[in-house]
């Protein structure tokens, strides 16, 4: 009944199984072996027009239409998202940036168009089944799961479980070396994002900030291609900003791609090497983020929006 | 469809009015019985076949008590049926009927309604009762039994509705599945039991305060008063505390439970039914045949439930309770008083539900567990129409109502099973389109 | 007074045989709710699952199909029926039910399985009781004559009393048996707890669209975890149904469903041992209330006007309405919990 994921699926190519030596400390493995530094020399050579191509996609939407009953919140006609790097997806509030975020993710369902990521189309992928394509979200409130320590919640995103079948379930001997790689794994990760002293907390009592860092690192333990954050500073105390910032370009640096959305234009400013704006359900400009504050396009949706400001807190759609 | 069978039914009323009166249900029994003594009760007991024969019960022991419980004397049924006991003066009498007399082809229409509750006798009156006996006679012609059950599930319906947009709303403006709704329904029903026959008589010497009519006023504005009591003193800390929508869910649960057996406790397990209306000759009209009483229940539901809607749609407070339901923030952002909403929609919609209550106790008869059962049909109802909206529930309402009876119209379906085929509807809703036939699906994240 | 008997009915109610089914069933809706959060309100027609399972296949069926001039000449011996009777009680019925139950609603918010399985569980008893299929459910008497293989099995000597004269001796076996099937039960929903299909579901209870983010098919485990608390129940329900020697709809009606959560909330949702300490205590108060109110009538130490022999039979539905609703308001970790852990209150 639950959808078995063998270690070294050709899904993930690049995340085969995880090496069993001791690592030294803080220096967990979550590289794609994707050159990320090649990745952003390459977006050089993208127009900067929305639908732009990009030479190396790996997640691209094909005239994707959703509407809630007469009114469309989102109508893209063509985006491409370029491998190895972090893209962020901004716009003014209702511009349609979750709705169109949830439907990259198959947590919607487009009325219209396709999905392709890394060359195959996932518009029939259910949105469970969207992680073990390699392909890892967050949330915009974040989802800690606060009931249960945070080490469970590291260990709760490795898939491919052999103990989380019913019946292998009740053998513990079938499945305790794996559970033993896996907490040996998320030790790691929590070391690499400086939370190894909260491990055995229960997630509940972390604040804001450490709920996004720990949703990060939980997503990691996916062992994905891609990460999508949606708003991943939405309500981070500011001290630990800087700190996820980091985090994030390390991300990228990996070789991991990034796609975010954010309101926050400073952040976009700093950390991303593409931004895409939606505004109306559309997609209105492409650009280094350079571009995009020059862009008329990009000023008039902003400046028509009634919530203008870029700080609102964008509870979107 | 149903409204202009209606008005044809209020005008062939009206047409038929003068020859037919609220009938004492008893033919020729003219006099001669109440010469012997100033104050009697009587009756026939007799049920017509299918094809239009009468059959009169003999030899059944009918047995009339005091207001006290006394027994004040029997009699035994003639061979047409004919019984009559004097009184000894007027009063308040319960009469008995020993079922274990009863000849088998004949036995009690509705089980349990063997015994008549406070029937009020006035002086020098022979008073007539009514068991209704045999199966209740079903046309032949389909056509026919297809309106007259139609007719039946617009009233079930229409008292459904009566019942439930309380619920949808109070799920509306504050997200609680309220358990305890059917109890409201109870308590109208008992509430005005208690009014009309536990303690009738006139009040202050005000005439008419001794009607069912009286009694549900009083029970509407008591089942108001009850609704912001529980909002106030349960439902509102609750929710200043933060308590989950799921502990909610479960303290209704509880509470539903508590006030339910509370009801068996005082109110025993017997049914018990008004002692107005309740002896009512159905007047046929021609197509299919109505008790003035449902008739009343159906105009008297409809004119409820068209003011309710126009009160939604233009005062200010309807208004209100529509945007607070429809979206609890937005509302709150825009200047409305969302608790002031949350008393008003508790007021109302308790106030409703009992007088559906007092309706369907009307219809059918007086229970402890009346509001559960209802319950179930009320939920059928919200979630066929869009759990959360007030039409929503008005509309899925009346389509189970309907369901309900035309769902026994092919003879081979079980009369007992009709509310299993509404709650299996229920289930079928669910599986094909979860927001309800006038609700809109609801965006993830 | 009769204090010895009180506390007499107050012990047995700890341990004895309403722990033991109330105590399954419990078990089975701590899979749901406690670490699922799944809201089942109708445990009582798994109950009612486990209990016509073994009642249609052992009354029902099996002189049909082992008549020697019937169609089907099958021959197969009482033992192996009552076994097939379990199977269908325990496995076979369940499962159907939770497909029934969970095929429209897991998909949906919490609130809608609340509503759908209430109306399952009604469903089924008035389908039970309906004399269109007497023949088949036995109607509103319901089904007898089930239980004598288990019986026969029974060590015990039937006239004698056990333990501490609590028992006489079939009501023993029962009870032992109960035990055993309580003690297994409860080992094995530690075992699954503690493992990651466990981690899986806790996850569910906290944040559905987060497990499934991380790839993890949420249905399919919420659909898992119906099904074997169901079992669960449907084992409670057939071992009470053995008590009774008797499977009637009535006897499973929506307010059985209640005090399987009153006991699962007392004990605290959540833990594993919470449904056999919910149970035990559940039983003592209701039990040991009753006894009280009765032997209290009985010596007229309350008067028969304020109280009568029925009213006392009401009282306990009160009692557990009371406790529920108090409960779920102030204590919704249960009485021993603390709210770190688990609360009725998360979400």
């Amino acid at each position: 009944m639950i959808a078995e994921f063998k270690e070294g699926d050709e899904l993930i190519p690049d995340a085969g199984p995880h090496p069993k030596s001791p690592r030294p400390t803080g220096s967990a493995d979550i590289s794609t072996g994707v050159d990320s530094v090649a990745a952003r020399q390459a977006l050089a050579e993208v127009p900067w027009e929305p639908g732009a191509p990009k030479p190396d996609p790996i997640l691209v939407a094909d005239h994707v239409v959703r509407r809630f009953g007469g009114l469309t919140a989102v109508d893209v006609d063509h985006v491409e998202i370029q491998r190895g790097v972090i893209t962020a997806l901004i716009g003014p509030n209702g511009a349609g940036k979750t709705t169109f975020f949830n439907l990259l993710t198959n947590f919607d369902t487009p009325d219209e168009g396709t999905r392709t990521f890394e060359g195959e189309v996932i518009d029939k992928v259910a949105a469970h089944e969207i992680a073990n394509h390699g392909m890892v979200r967050t949330f915009q409130l974040t989802k800690a799961l606060s009931k249960m320590t945070v080490i469970e919640n590291m260990k709760l995103g490795a898939t491919g479980q052999k103990g989380e079948s019913l019946f292998k379930s009740l053998l513990p001997f079938l499945w305790k070396g794996q559970e033993a790689e896996i907490e040996q794994r998320a030790d790691d990760l929590l070391v690499h994002f400086k939370m190894d002293h909260m491990r055995d907390e229960f997630a509940g009592t972390l604040s804001g900030g450490q709920r996004k860092l720990l949703e990060m690192a939980r997503a990691l333990m996916v062992e994905p291609k891609m990460v999508m954050l949606d708003e991943p500073m939405a309500g981070v105390n500011p001290a630990l900003t800087q700190s996820l910032l980091g985090h994030i370009t390390g991300l990228r640096d990996e070789g991991m791609t990034v796609l975010f959305v954010e309101h926050d234009m400073d952040m976009v400013q700093e950390i991303s090497d593409w931004v895409i704006v939606m505004a109306e359900g559309k997609i209105i400009a492409e650009g280094p983020p350079a571009s995009i504050g020059q862009n008329q396009a990009v000023v008039d949706a902003y400046l028509g929006s009634s919530h203008d400001s870029a700080l609102d807190l964008d509870r979107d759609l | 469809m149903w409204l202009v069978l209606l008005i044809g039914v209020l005008a062939s009323v009206l047409g038929l009015g003068a020859s037919s009166p609220v009938a004492a249900q008893d033919d020729g029994d003219d006099g001669d019985d109440t010469a012997e003594a100033a104050e009697s009760i009587g009756g026939q007991l007799r049920t017509r076949t299918a094809e239009g024969e009468d059959v009169f019960a003999e030899g059944v022991t009918m047995i009339v008590f005091d207001a006290d419980g006394n027994e004040v004397g029997s009699a035994v049924s003639d061979a047409e049926g004919r019984w009559r006991v004097a009184l000894p003066g007027p009063g308040v009498y319960d009469v008995q009927l020993d079922v274990a007399t009863l000849p088998e082809e004949v036995p009690l229409r509705d089980e349990g309604r063997d015994r008549l509750e406070g029937i009020d006798v006035r002086a020098g009156a022979a008073q007539n009762t009514l068991f209704p006996l045999g199966e209740a006679i079903e046309s032949s012609d389909n056509t026919i039994r297809f309106l007259q059950l139609t007719v039946d599930g617009i009233k079930l319906g229409l008292i459904i509705a009566m019942c439930s947009i309380g619920l949808s709303l109070i799920y509306g403006t504050t997200g609680l599945t309220n358990f305890a709704h059917g109890e409201m329904v109870t308590f109208g029903a008992i509430t005005a039991f208690i009014v009309h026959v536990v303690y009738p008589g006139r009040i202050f010497g005000i005439p008419g305060t001794n009607s069912l009519v009286f009694a549900a006023l009083v029970t509407i504005v008591l089942a108001g008063a009850l609704g912001w009591a529980l909002n106030e003193f349960v439902w509102k800390r609750l929710r200043n505390r933060g308590a989950s929508l799921i502990a909610a869910l479960v303290v209704s649960i509880g509470m539903a439970i508590f006030i339910r057996y509370i009801y068996l406790f005082q109110f025993e397990g017997r049914a018990r039914f008004y002692r107005d209306y309740q002896i009512q000759e159905q007047w046929d009209l021609g197509i299919i045949r109505l008790a003035p009483k449902d008739l009343f229940i159906i105009a008297f539901s409809t004119t409820v439930l068209i003011g309710v809607g126009l009160a939604l749609q233009k005062t200010r407070a309807g208004k209100a309770m529509r945007a607070v339901a429809d979206n609890r923030d937005l509302a709150e952002s825009s200047g409305i008083d969302v608790e002031s909403v949350i008393k008003w929609v508790w007021i109302a919609g308790s106030a409703l539900a009992a007088t559906g209550g007092v309706l369907f106790g009307l219809t059918e008869n007086i229970n402890w567990e009346m509001g559960f059962r209802l319950l179930l049909l009320m939920f059928a109802g919200v979630t066929l129409g869009g759990l959360g909206t007030a039409y929503g529930a008005l509309f899925g309402s009346l389509i189970v109502g309907i369901f309900i009876q035309l769902i026994a119209y092919p003879s081979w379906f079980p009369s007992d099973m009709k509310n299993v085929g509404a709650l299996g509807m229920l289930v079928i809703i669910l599986l094909v389109r979860p927001q309800g036939l006038l609700g809109r699906k609801e965006r993830i994240g | 007074m009769d204090w010895g008997a009180i506390l007499e009915t107050i012990f047995r109610g700890l341990i004895g045989e309403q722990f033991v089914y109330f105590g399954l069933a419990a078990i089975g809706l701590n899979l749901h709710f406690g670490f699922t959060g799944l809201l089942n309100f109708g445990q009582a027609a798994f109950m009612a699952a486990g209990a016509y399972g073994l009642a249609i296949i052992v009354t029902t069926l099996a002189p049909r199909i082992n008549d020697d001039e019937g169609m089907f000449q099958l021959n197969i011996g009482e033992g192996w029926m009552f076994v097939i009777g379990v199977f269908f009680g325990v496995i076979v019925f369940p499962i159907v039910l939770a497909l029934l139950m969970g095929i429209p609603t897991l998909r949906l918010r919490a609130d809608y399985l609340a509503i759908v399985t209430i109306a399952v569980a009604e469903i089924i008893r008035i389908t039970m009781r309906s004399p269109r299929w007497d023949w088949f459910t036995g109607a509103s008497d319901g089904l007898s004559g089930f239980s004598r293989t288990f019986y026969d099995l029974s060590p015990f000597d039937p006239g004698g009393r056990y333990f501490f004269n609590l028992f006489i001796g079939n009501q023993f076996f029962l009870v032992l048996v109960g035990w055993a099937v309580l003690a297994v039960s409860a080992l094995i929903c530690w075992l699954i707890i503690r493992s990651p299909w466990g981690r899986v579901l806790k996850a569910i209870r906290e944040d559905e669209d987060a497990a499934r983010a991380l790839g993890k098919n949420a249905y399919s485990y919420k659909m898992q975890a119906l099904i074997l608390g169901g079992i669960f129940g449907a084992i409670g329900g057939m071992l009470r149904a053995i008590g009774f020697s008797l499977a009637q709809p009535d006897n499973f009606i929506t307010d059985v469903t209640f005090f399987v959560w009153v006991a699962l909330i007392l004990g605290g949702a959540g833990k594993v041992l919470a449904p056999l300490v919910g149970a035990g205590i559940l039983y003592a108060v209701l039990n040991g209330t009753d006894a009280f109110l009765r032997e209290a009538v009985a010596n007229d130490v309350i008067s028969d006007e304020l109280l009568s022999g029925t009213q006392v039979g009401q009282v306990r539905f009160m009692l557990m309405g009371l406790l529920l609703a108090l409960l779920a308001a102030f204590r919704p970790q249960g009485i021993f919990g603390n709210k770190e852990e688990m609360a009725l209150d998360d979400r």
